[in-house]
């Protein structure tokens, strides 16, 4: 009844059209779905600094007490600033930079990298909350690492993960397991020293207990912490010899 | 008329696709440990399910038999996507909370079984009522269960507190393995006991 001629010839038109439809509703609903990402962003790093959001009122909040995001170098230098919601110095907004990619790029000796920090102004205090990005078991994971005007107090994370075992590896993402970062330290004598580890000292201010059952994602998460916070040792230098100078 | 109305009407309980059909139970069981993602799992099944009836049942002359499922395929395929961006540029919450299910509709069963039963042989007009029917089927479970067991396992309805304080001072507690799959397939059990029950015609000898 069919000939394998029109068999070809209409599977082919219906792929097309099919294609075609979806490519249209992508481009059209992309800055809706990329204005929800950002507020998700928002609310994460807002969590990393205990302040609990909503979708309504993340932006709101995340202008008011995040006044300074900066992009920095591994040598410690401001390479773009973006402060009170203008864009002060370089041409792209930090809080649009992807700390993987940045990471690629500083692993590939690539002098664009600019890895961003954002600092919020809370209580009259600064808290400087930076991205981390590694990989787990499945695939990759992620967070927010927030310290103290000490630049080495953790005041809180935020981790998220793509997928991780239910019950094992996907525990970082709650509260237990971050609330024992706080109140630890990322650094001693410049060097990364915050770690999580099996049967942890909880009293170690250094060592945060690992998941039991999740050796691998444990062991991710404290490598995605050196990697990461390591490449800012140089720019929080700069930041305590500017203070100290002052 | 009367026949398009029994399209509606037949879904929701002699012909519902959970209890009666069983299809569609995975996503049953899933997504109905809250109200919220019930009801957005709900719509979007109904929307793919109305949609690629009518499409199916609009090009049903033209489709070889020989690639018919392939072609049913794509276009379901094209209208869960469609509901899944729908759904992270405007829910984006829900939407993070249904995460693969929403790409798992593709695979449910009620919106294959339905264009294999009923769209391939029906004008759109009343492929478009069965999908509608069927959804509205699918979603009275899945609004029960999502009820149940969000009032009992977490307290709270939409996101609301409704048990009050007051009873948890006295000592009741959540019951946790609401929000547990097991929970889920006996509370189906359950719906499908007292519909029997209701319908005797439904029972097999």
């Amino acid at each position: 009844m069919f000939s394998n001629k029109y068999i070809f010839v209409y599977s082919t038109i219906l792929v097309v059209v099919a294609a075609s439809i979806l490519s249209i509703a992508a481009v059209v609903l992309k800055p809706f779905q990329q204005k929800n990402q950002e507020v998700e962003k928002m609310q994460q790093l807002l969590s990393s600094v205990g302040i609990v959001s909503e979708a309504d009122n993340a932006e709101e909040l995340y202008n008011k007490y995040f006044t300074e995001e900066y992009g920095v170098n591994p040598e410690g230098e401001i390479v773009s600033s973006y402060i009170n919601q203008q864009q002060t110095k370089g041409s792209e907004r930090p809080f649009k930079a992807d700390m993987k990619k940045e990471l690629q790029k500083v692993k590939s000796n690539d002098s664009s990298a600019s890895l961003p920090v954002f600092v919020c102004n809370k209580d009259g205090k600064k808290n400087y909350v930076v991205p981390v990005s590694g990989t787990g078991l499945w695939g990759g994971i992620w967070g927010y690492m927030a310290v103290d005007e000490d630049l080495s107090t953790v005041v809180g994370v935020n981790f998220g993960h793509k997928s991780e075992t239910p019950g094992l590896g996907a525990e970082i993402t709650t509260e237990k397991f971050q609330n024992q970062f706080k109140g630890k330290q990322v650094f001693e004598n410049s060097q990364v020293k915050l770690e999580v580890k099996k049967r942890a000292d909880k009293q170690d201010k250094y060592q945060v207990d690992a998941i039991s059952g999740a050796t691998i994602t444990s062991t991710g998460v404290s490598n995605m912490i050196k990697d990461c916070l390591g490449l800012y040792i140089k720019y929080f230098e700069t930041i305590k010899t500017d203070s100290n100078g002052k | 008329m009367a026949n398009n109305l029994k399209l509606i009407k037949n879904p929701l309980s002699k012909d519902n696709p959970i209890t009666v059909q069983v299809l569609g139970i995975c996503s049953a069981l899933a997504v109905t440990a809250q109200l919220k993602p019930a009801v957005v799992m709900a719509l979007s099944v109904t929307v793919v399910v109305a949609l690629s009836n009518v499409v199916v049942s609009l090009l049903r002359n033209t489709i070889p038999p020989r690639i018919r499922i392939i072609v049913q395929l794509v276009i379901v395929s094209m209208m869960v996507i469609l509901v899944d961006q729908v759904l992270k540029a405007f829910v984006y919450e829900v939407s993070k909370q249904l995460s693969v299910f929403v790409g798992l509709i593709i695979t449910n069963c009620i919106v294959m079984g339905r264009l294999e039963a009923f769209a391939m042989s029906h004008k759109p007009g009343v492929s478009f009522l069965d999908g509608i029917g069927n959804g509205l089927g699918y979603a009275f479970i899945l609004i029960t269960m999502g009820f149940v067991r969000e009032l009992f396992g977490s307290g709270t309805l939409w996101g609301f507190q409704v048990i009050p304080q007051a009873l948890y001072n006295i000592g009741y507690e959540n019951n946790g393995l609401m929000i547990m799959p097991p929970m889920a397939l006996i509370i189906v059990g359950i719906i499908i006991w007292v519909h029997r029950s209701r319908n005797k015609d439904l029972c097999e000898k």
